[in-house]
């Protein structure tokens, strides 16, 4: 393990970790926009630029690795006012917008300029403007508010395997692109929506439904399939207005379309919230007792009149592994028989 | 009738340039017109000599082209400037009578061209069939890579090239020798050598030329490398906008495995060998080396943060030396004919020659080659021939788009890179471009940043959105909308670009502003605090007027006027409104009367 000092403080850092890893782990904080812990470092925002004894240049900490004896500088005069020029560049080229944008107190490009009081922009100058909308159901693509961290494309490519998205063109005119500038048309997982560190990336359907101040954070389980995985609600009065998921539960803030997007069955005025049993025709809302009951009656009497084998049990994917056990268990025990199966495999 | 043995015949050689330049200048014709005429002739005459047309490579000096020599035994005369509609003079008058036609020979400015360079790489260039293997072969080709493989070991050859002295020509002038022992000794099942090709500087054709013109020097320089490396398949990465380059190298390469000098088992020894070439799809930050790696993996060419360097992770994470062409080039030369011999060439520091494409303003333009240590003013004032129009020199830019103006004053610098890094410019990959008087160096540096920043990958932000800035605030200097504090922003922005930008593309792009505010801000405060141009450049600072007492009222600039702007009748004076005029210059560049004043 190399010994480093960061800011004076001896940190001991796994072989092969970065500077910033090895400052994060020191709880020393240096801001960066490009990076993130699950993907491979860009070193494209320059703002996690340190000072390394030794190297003649500021370095990106995001992408140097750590190695014995070295001496690290987080924060100096000298860094701080290149991390402003660098800060002011990018603001330079994004709308001001921050009093309508979806992200706003969730953003982390708004952070930093506060963080670095950045007010007057020195470097005004043109901005980019995107006219063309992406016409896709589910991801809003604001372009003009892309900062080009690449955050997006790699999670797309490195953790979804998909590639639906890369950059494109060159000089001040590039930008995230899919192929041939269509609209976007993926699985839609939004993977690339979770990892956007501005408001360039939202869900279409999360639109003036609410900020992050404004809902509350409810922490479930995803009902869509075996997975589990961890999911947040954001609901505000009482609707849920978007989903998340947090980077340190089991599915480390992955989700896929259906647990991100699909939740609008929750607040639909079909949904179920009661079992159906229908007579004469019609369905009629009755207790889980009367339900259950019904069920293991007619189960009884088919049992009684036609043997076993003539009952069949299918189960749902959208159940977990410990459901499926036990309707296979009561198929095969209670009922008694083999005749049981999983809608997966239709 | 006597026949006449072999050794009395003539031997007649008609060599023309097929360089780049001595094909745009009509090579190819110009052969078919030697060709047509020699066999016109030999059958109505039935003349004794045998006669050998040759293509060649570049020659240097383009602003002459077609250049042809015409070898008659151990004679050899060059002519100049040549059309197909002289080949036909020439055979009949040179050829078969025996007398040179004067007036298309070559002048002392063809002899002063070259009176000071000292050619290792181009040498070949011009004497021999780049389209031919044997052609090589003849003047010692192949004979490096044949001496390591019959008893030197890699160590011995990496030892060698350090001995040399020979630093990367790529610009940086890194050491080649100690790159490739670096590469060696790194870990790594495979390693790669790789020949980077992708010259995008404008204006500059060095590595063109030698690809065009000696191909085969690059692919052994390449092989040498592999042996001393330990690495069994190289790449060219080639810009595809070179397809001449392309075809030769792909021709020579085709040459090479079909005598068996590229393959398995090179010349029975137990080294294997294969090149393969790679089309750069015309960006010119895949010139960097890590963003070329990446092109080569088949990714967008963006440049990957160093460390780890290409000699321990490159290409496919493998050990890879990224050598550039002229650099590759040289190499079998040095094996040749000894370390020793390369090392007594050029400076303590800066060892061999160097290749420039020296263009602009100068009487002489070309490809030339330099010993290192050369003073700039030899190369502008011997080799160039001076200024056209005898007008002021104002300055050298070096480098390209990574480099710097040089002014009058410094001309005594000697070319090397530790001297022209002193400057603010760099040697850099050897485009020369002469800047004369007329040339307004705000303008320059504005044509530079407009290069880089349309050649921004768009990965990081100084140099994505800082060069942006950067041109923003050079265009409003031409336009006269300059205010005061905008230099000092222009500096600030500069430095903190070149600190903290990812690749070499960015921390280099602003040099172009640095170097010319360092030698010529008094043009840009004019530009600034006055709203005047003084090299007459900037469009919308100039304004036209007609100067009445010297108006005769000939009516030419009323007749070339595109926007109506000028009236008056015949030998009176005439006016122009300013209003109209749209500032083309028109009016200004066909009196001949002088009477059209631009301030």
């Amino acid at each position: 393990m190399p010994k480093l000092t960061i800011n004076g403080k001896t940190v001991d850092a796994p072989e092969g970790a970065t500077v910033l890893e090895a400052a994060r782990m020191a709880e020393i904080d240096i801001p960066t926009l490009c990076h993130h812990p699950k993907l491979t470092p860009f070193g494209g925002c320059r703002l996690c630029i340190v000072e390394i004894k030794g190297i003649p240049r500021p370095v990106t900490s995001c992408t140097t690795p750590v190695s014995e004896g070295m001496e690290v500088t987080t924060s100096s005069p000298q860094i701080e006012d290149l991390r402003k020029t660098v800060l002011e560049l990018i603001l330079s080229d994004h709308p001001n917008d921050c009093m309508v944008c979806e992200r706003a107190g969730d953003c982390t490009l708004q952070e930093m300029a506060y963080t670095y009081g950045i007010r007057e922009n020195k470097f005004a100058g043109e901005r980019r403007v995107y006219e063309k909308k992406d016409g896709n159901p589910f991801i809003e693509r604001d372009l003009e508010k892309c900062i080009m961290c690449g955050r997006c494309v790699k999670v797309c490519r490195e953790v979804q395997g998909v590639e639906a998205i890369d950059f494109g063109y060159r000089g001040f005119k590039a930008k995230i692109c899919t192929a041939y500038e269509k609209d976007l048309n993926c699985e839609f997982c939004g993977q690339c929506v979770s990892v956007c560190p501005t408001g360039a990336l939202t869900g279409k359907m999360w639109s003036l439904k609410g900020r992050k101040k404004d809902v509350r954070e409810v922490d479930t389980t995803c009902a869509y399939c075996g997975t589990g995985c961890n999911i947040t609600l954001h609901v505000k009065g009482n609707e849920v207005v978007r989903v998340t998921s947090r980077e340190d539960t089991l599915n480390e803030g992955w989700l896929c379309v259906k647990g991100r997007f699909g939740y609008k069955f929750i607040n639909s005025p079909d949904r179920l919230t009661k079992p159906l049993i229908r007579r004469d025709g019609r369905f009629e809302e009755v207790s889980w007792e009367e339900a259950f009951d019904c069920i293991a009656n007619k189960l009884t009497e088919i049992k009684a009149a036609f043997g076993a084998d003539a009952i069949g049990g299918l189960s749902s994917a959208r159940c977990t592994n410990e459901e499926n056990y036990a309707f296979q268990k009561m198929i095969r025990a209670a009922v008694g028989t083999n005749n049981v199966d999983h809608c997966a495999r239709l | 009738m006597q026949q006449q043995t072999e050794e009395n015949k003539r031997k007649l050689i008609v060599r023309v340039c097929i360089g780049t330049g001595g094909l745009a200048a009509g090579g190819k014709e110009v052969i078919a017109a030697f060709k047509k005429a020699i066999n016109d002739f030999c059958v109505d005459i039935d003349l004794d000599f045998t006669c050998h047309y040759q293509k060649v490579g570049c020659r240097g000096f383009c602003a002459r082209d077609v250049l042809v020599d015409v070898v008659d035994g151990d004679k050899s005369v060059t002519y100049q400037g040549i059309k197909p509609d002289i080949a036909k003079r020439i055979v009949r008058e040179h050829l078969i009578e025996g007398k040179p036609v004067t007036e298309w020979l070559i002048d002392d400015s063809y002899y002063a061209f070259h009176s000071k360079q000292h050619k290792i790489l181009l040498k070949d260039c011009g004497t021999i069939d780049p389209e031919d293997i044997q052609a090589y072969i003849n003047v010692g080709g192949y004979e490096g890579i044949k001496k390591i493989l019959s008893g030197m070991t890699p160590d011995e050859v990496i030892n060698e090239i350090k001995a040399s002295g020979i630093r990367g020509r790529g610009g940086a002038g890194f050491p080649t020798g100690v790159k490739w022992d670096a590469c060696r000794k790194a870990p790594g099942d495979r390693k790669y050598i790789v020949c980077n090709a992708d010259e995008g500087d404008p204006g500059a054709f060095m590595d063109r030329s030698v690809i065009e013109g000696n191909p085969h020097s690059v692919i052994e320089g390449m092989m040498i490398a592999a042996y001393a490396i330990g690495s069994s398949l190289g790449y060219v990465y080639i810009r595809a906008e070179y397809p001449s380059a392309v075809e030769r190298l792909k021709l020579a390469i085709a040459q090479a495995h079909e005598i068996g000098y590229l393959g398995n088992r090179v010349f029975g020894s137990d080294f294997s060998f294969d090149l393969r070439i790679k089309l750069g799809a015309g960006a010119f930050v895949c010139g960097e080396e890590t963003a070329l790696i990446a092109s080569i993996e088949g990714e967008r060419g963006m440049p990957r943060a160093k460390p780890p360097f290409p000699v321990h992770k490159g290409l496919w994470g493998m050990p890879t030396v990224i050598n550039n062409v002229e650099t590759l080039s040289n190499i079998p030369y040095i094996i040749r004919n000894g370390s020793a011999w390369y090392a007594s060439i050029g400076t303590e520091k800066s060892r061999g020659t160097k290749v420039f494409a020296l263009t602009g303003k100068v009487k002489n333009t070309g490809l030339i080659e330099v010993p290192m240590g050369i003073r700039l003013g030899e190369i502008i004032y011997d080799i160039g021939g001076g200024i056209i129009g005898n007008k002021q020199f104002k300055a050298v830019q070096l480098g390209g788009p990574s480099g710097g103006c040089i002014p009058h004053h410094l001309l005594d610098t000697p070319v090397t890179y530790e001297d022209i890094m002193q400057t603010g410019a760099i040697v850099g990959s050897g485009g020369m471009v002469v800047l004369d008087e007329n040339d307004c160096m705000v303008n320059i540096a504005k044509f530079f940043l407009e290069f880089t920043q349309a050649e921004s990958c768009g990965k990081c932000v100084p140099c994505r959105i800082g060069t942006k800035r950067l041109l923003e605030i050079l265009d409003r200097f031409t336009k006269g909308l300059g205010k005061d504090g905008d230099i000092e922003l222009l500096e600030k922005l500069c430095n903190d670009i070149k600190v903290t930008s990812l690749c070499g593309l960015g921390q280099t792009a602003p040099n172009p502003i640095l170097s010319t505010l360092k030698y010529f801000r008094e043009e840009y405060e004019a530009h600034i605090k006055e709203k005047r141009c003084p090299a007459k450049v900037c469009k919308d600072l100039l304004t036209y007027g007609i100067l009445e007492e010297f108006c005769k009222g000939c009516g030419a600039c009323l007749r070339a006027c595109p926007a109506k702007a000028i009236t008056g009748e015949k030998k009176k004076p005439h006016k122009l409104d300013s209003s109209i005029c749209i500032k083309c210059g028109a009016c200004f560049d066909v009196c001949k009367f002088k009477a059209v004043g631009r301030e």
